[in-house]
């Protein structure tokens, strides 16, 4: 049974398209990153996943339906949807205590074990912390509870580099294992790229790009040719060109690698620069990606 | 994982308690848990009223033996009702105390948590939009009545032994005292006008307030207010009738008048007759608890729907 499921997932606000009938399918034990521009339709999926709108299509998450069924789902899914969301009065021992009533797979031992590893007292409230402390609060809420799915909304939106990064390193080091599921959306790509085993781009309600990261590293190349080569590479169909430092950085779409690697070094593209040649380029490069939405199934 | 659980009678798989050991109604004690621990003034604001009071009636007390003597003579009826004064008047304030708090407490309870946001965090939760509602509703309904019956009785527990005290320090009878105060009647009394009046007739109010709260984007008061007049004014406009306006003055001033037989006063006093089958027979009572049962249903499925705002 896959995680999620969706097969022609739609959601409209008015006019306004938010998801424009995707499909999806996340494997168990997976960490998938979605990734897609403010307004793509990122946090409307997830919304559809957790139960927290309804959708016309067909969705199953854990072989539920998330609209009516949320109260059974989050039996098995957590999420983190906001740095801001823990509520600002409850003390930190009151949010052991009403997640322990709550949650029959709440593990309190384990949370108090998070917990005594950070700065965060069990008196103090949730107004009271900082963000940094507040989004360690709600992971060790988290990461406590023995859930198949975990879902991060821009979790570490706000926070410094530092708390980012204890954050994923205690994601995967404290929390993830291969039975487990994850599904990711930030804006600090390049900060995951090597947490994630699949990837997908979503933009304007659709998904331009759905690949494990193992086809990801097969399929696309970058090069940064040398300035006597770049008409000769320019040849081969790049998806996408830049320049840095007056150096020309060409991105290929299923190019040989070998091909490639007499015309500069070869490498393979992070997540932000693809991101932006498959996305930024949607105008002229849309149809060519477009039309192999499902390299693989994830 | 259950079934391994299963086969093992007895053992506690702790990666995966079975859902059965979950009960139900855990959910709903936690949710009302955390609604006392969010709203505090549930508790600290009758406990205020009941201390402030108290103060009030302690420093009265000096006046107490030279007026009890002055009314000894006077009529019985007399005497009797300046007996019992300070017991109504507490039992009168932490009643209204209470329904402000319920109020104040009903037009936030599903508006504030969109607000700020938390209810992101409630619904990441194994906990249903039905038992959160419900939960909410039960602190106008089931919390607030206890606790205004408990520090009633407390309070008044507490101006009949000090009344004591003064009587027999006055020397004054104090079997007049219990006679007349008949303490453990009056407490009976105000459970019965309790559940009667504050849960069962005033209800429709707070299931109105809780749909409103759900349902507004910003000024849940307003919204909450200005329809009702609305309606009021129109129909006066229209018809030159005040029936909208007259129902809504006897649901927040009535209810009492089928439940006892004095009419014209709080039925808080053991000489009032319990007329239970006239109240339960009233239509307006299960007219108002059927809108009351409507609105938390929209309320419930207004709190699936809606997000953060």
């Amino acid at each position: 049974m896959a995680c999620i499921e969706a097969y022609g997932l739609r959601k409209a606000f008015g006019a306004t398209i938010a998801l424009d009938g995707i499909d999806l399918r996340v494997e168990e034990g997976r960490i998938l990153g979605l990734i897609g521009p403010n307004g793509a339709g990122k946090t409307t999926a997830l919304n559809a996943i957790l139960g927290l709108t309804p959708y016309q299509g067909a969705l199953q998450v854990l072989g539920r339906d998330p609209w009516t069924q949320r109260d059974q789902l989050m039996r098995d899914v957590a999420f983190i949807a906001d740095v801001a969301v823990l509520p600002r009065w409850m003390r930190v021992s009151q949010a052991l205590e009403y997640v322990a009533g709550t949650h029959p797979r709440f593990d309190r031992a384990k949370a108090e074990g998070f917990l005594a590893k950070t700065n965060i007292g069990h008196a103090s409230r949730v107004r009271e912390l900082s963000k940094g402390m507040v989004t360690q609060l709600h992971l060790a809420l988290v990461m406590a509870i023995d859930a198949k799915l975990l879902v991060l909304d821009e979790p570490t939106l706000g926070l410094d580099s530092l708390y980012r990064k204890q954050f994923y390193d205690s994601l995967l080091n404290d929390y993830f294992d291969r039975s487990r599921t994850i599904v990711i959306t930030t804006h600090q790509v390049e900060e995951i790229q090597n947490l994630l085993t699949d990837v997908i781009f979503i933009n304007r309600g659709r998904i331009l790009l759905d690949s494990s990261m193992e086809e990801y590293e097969a399929r696309y190349l970058e090069v940064v040719v040398h300035p006597e080569r770049v008409a000769q590479a320019r040849a081969l169909k790049p998806i996408h060109e830049r320049q840095v430092l007056g150096r020309g950085i060409l991105l290929f779409d299923h190019a040989d690698r070998q091909q490639l690697g007499a015309l500069g070094d070869v490498r393979t593209p992070t997540i932000a620069d693809l991101f932006v040649a498959v996305v930024g380029g949607q105008v002229s490069q849309v149809s060519q990606v477009g039309q192999i939405p499902h390299i693989g199934q994830i | 994982m259950n079934t391994q659980a299963n086969t093992v009678p007895g053992s506690f798989d702790a990666q995966a308690p079975p859902p059965a050991v979950f009960s139900a109604s855990r959910p709903f004690y936690w949710s009302v848990r955390r609604e006392l621990w969010e709203n505090r003034s549930i508790y600290i604001a009758p406990l205020a009223a009941a201390a402030l009071y108290l103060v009030g009636f302690l420093i009265s007390t000096v006046r107490m033996p030279r007026q009890m003597r002055s009314l000894s003579t006077s009529a019985h009826e007399t005497l009797h009702q300046a007996i019992l004064t300070p017991y109504d008047y507490v039992a009168g304030l932490l009643m209204l105390t209470a329904m402000a708090v319920g109020l104040f407490y009903c037009l936030d309870a599903l508006h504030g948590e969109r607000r700020d946001r938390s209810i992101l965090f409630w619904k990441s939760l194994p906990v249903s939009d039905t038992t959160a509602v419900l939960a909410k509703a039960s602190i106008p309904l089931v919390v607030l009545p206890l606790i205004t019956f408990v520090l009633i009785v407390a309070a008044q527990w507490i101006i009949l032994l000090v009344s004591s005290a003064i009587w027999l320090g006055s020397g004054l009878s104090v079997g007049t005292l219990w006679t007349e105060v008949a303490i453990l009647p009056m407490s009976m009394m105000i459970f019965y006008h309790l559940l009667t009046v504050h849960v069962l007739w005033h209800a429709p109010f707070y299931g109105w307030l809780l749909l409103v709260s759900a349902w507004a984007r910003r000024a849940a008061f307003l919204w909450a207010v200005l329809p009702v007049v609305a309606i009021a004014f129109v129909e006066k406009i229209a018809f030159n009738t005040s029936h909208f306006a007259n129902l809504l003055v006897n649901r927040l001033g009535g209810g009492a008048e089928a439940a006892v037989t004095a009419a014209d006063s709080m039925p808080i006093h053991p000489g009032m007759h319990i007329t239970l089958g006239r109240y339960l027979s009233a239509p307006g009572l299960w007219m108002g608890l059927a809108f009351t049962a409507i609105c938390l249903a929209a309320a419930i499925q207004l709190r699936r729907q809606r997000g953060p705002i």
